[in-house]
């Protein structure tokens, strides 16, 4: 299951991320990836907005973890500070998904460590505008049934491909 | 009365003695002490077990410099929020277990209270109100003191924090990480005006901030330099983001203390080690007539001097924290 899409500004990936987030449920993990500024931190404001999360959304960079009450928790972690598995381990992702939804930013590289289902988010600026473009790829059954509800929600930012 | 300070919000477990709310008799932090020669052990860097074995060696090394015992110390202060969950415990813990067993009143500390109070350590707080400005990795916060520990939050980033920024963009740079501290000696040889990065939210009209854009901008400028073949002098492009950071965050602090009819300003936080934003700042107090403090360099980043000191301030009103106080991961500055 893949999608790709294009957004034109931080508001719309901010959409993009609302689109996603209103699909989660307790026990979802999101991977985000991308460079520096590709807009990983901007999906999740989309996305813990959806959750009904008001307050602020900020990169946890240095807190390596920031919770978000909103209608289910939502748990905003960011590993580019970590280098060993054995750190991202002690952060206990496991219990965050007992009681909420994570999105972890510079995700890919532990993906290994997350659930076997779950979704990935690839940012990229192949554009020289500030377009980006997203990958979304999901994996396991439970994102099979909701895979067409996430193309439709998201449809007015398919590329052409 | 002496207050035992114990913070372990985010990478540092660090454990101080203050007496009387000003006197900092011994301020560790474990990265700085080599407790391995003394207590044998790795001392890892990072995550909440590393704040488990340091956190014992730590308080009898702080209470040893300070020449005391705990049977001496009257109070513990420890941070209760905002930072990670498994961190904050483990400090917590420790705490209520001195408390408990030496009868030393607990209170617990806001970890962004701590940075404002680290100012009042050696000469005492000031006459407020006040307007602080919290710049560190994990925080950009702009607050109104009417009196002390009664906060008004004007303003925060909403993206990334000050010191985020610059350790990206030292990374970015090649400068290591985190490498504000590099970023910071480098902009000195360099030319704060010879790249324009955007001042975002410069003329939002409120207190906000805002980091990402001008990330964004930085690295898009080298893409296009190297891309047309140039390559951009390192210490001119230090000096005009460092400048794009320090510009929006003078003006903001100071237009909130005039507009505020505050005539103090307190710094506090890992970036205000920053030598420019020092120098810019006490600059721009000085033109509109503000009195601008900010804390001794080694007590911007974080440490538990700043944790005793704002615990030995609530002490002294009277407020005490009970055994069971929780730690509180996102806890903000309280009005």
């Amino acid at each position: 299951m893949r999608l790709e899409l294009r957004t034109a500004t931080a508001e719309d990936t901010r959409a993009v991320g609302s689109a996603v987030g209103s699909l989660l449920r307790v026990g979802d993990a999101v991977a985000l990836s991308g460079d520096l500024g590709a807009g990983k931190t901007t999906f999740v404001q989309g996305a813990a907005r959806a959750l009904g999360f008001d307050g602020h959304v900020v990169s946890p960079t240095f807190t390596l973890v920031r919770e978000y009450r909103g209608r289910i928790p939502v748990f905003h972690v960011d590993i580019y500070r970590l280098v060993r598995v054995q750190d991202v381990l002690e952060l206990d992702l496991d219990e965050m998904l007992s009681d909420g939804v994570v999105l972890v930013e510079w995700g890919d590289a532990v993906e290994g460590l997350l659930p076997e289902e779950h979704l990935t988010v690839a940012l990229t600026t192949p554009w020289s505008d500030e377009a980006r473009r997203l990958e979304l790829q999901g994996t396991g059954p439970s994102w099979e049934v909701r895979w067409r509800r996430l193309e439709s929600a998201t449809r007015e930012w398919r590329t052409a491909a | 009365m002496k207050v035992l300070g114990i913070e372990t919000s985010c990478d540092e477990t660090a454990v101080a003695v203050v007496e009387d709310g000003r006197s900092v008799l011994a301020n560790l932090i474990s990265s700085q002490v080599d407790l391995h020669a003394r207590y044998g052990g790795v001392v890892p860097e990072l995550a909440s077990r590393a704040h488990v074995q340091a956190i014992n060696p730590l308080m009898a090394e702080a209470l040893d410099r300070a020449g005391c015992r705990f049977a001496d110390i009257d109070g513990v202060a420890v941070t209760v929020g905002p930072g990670l969950a498994g961190a904050l415990l483990v400090g917590v813990a420790a705490a209520k277990a001195v408390s408990l067993a030496t009868g030393a009143e607990l209170i617990g500390v806001n970890h962004l209270e701590g940075h404002i109070y680290a100012n009042f350590l050696e000469h005492g707080p000031p006459e407020p109100p006040y307007v602080c400005l919290v710049v560190s990795g994990g925080h950009t916060l702009l607050v109104h003191m009417p009196e002390e520990h009664r906060y008004e939050v004007l303003g925060q980033t909403v993206d990334d924090a000050a010191g985020e920024a610059f350790d990206k963009i030292a990374r970015f740079m090649g400068l290591g990480f985190p490498g504000g501290p590099a970023l910071d000696r480098l902009a000195r040889q360099g030319d704060p005006e010879a790249i324009a990065f955007p001042r975002a939210m410069a003329d939002s009209g409120d207190y906000d901030f805002s980091l990402s854009g001008l990330k964004t901008a930085v690295l898009r400028y080298v893409k296009g330099e190297l891309a047309a073949g140039r390559r951009p002098d390192p210490a001119d492009l230090a000096a005009s983001f460092q400048e794009a950071i320090v510009d929006v965050q003078v003006s903001k602090t100071v237009a909130a203390a005039l507009e505020r009819g505050v005539s103090t300003v307190l710094l506090g936080g890992g970036v205000v080690a920053n030598t420019r934003l020092r120098e810019r700042m006490e600059k721009a107090g000085a033109e509109a007539g503000l009195r601008v403090l900010f804390p001794a360099i080694e007590l911007c980043t974080d440490n538990a001097a700043m944790i005793a000191c704002a615990g030995a301030s609530r002490l002294a009103r009277g407020e005490r924290s009970s055994l069971d106080v929780a730690i509180d991961p996102g806890l903000e500055l309280a009005p």
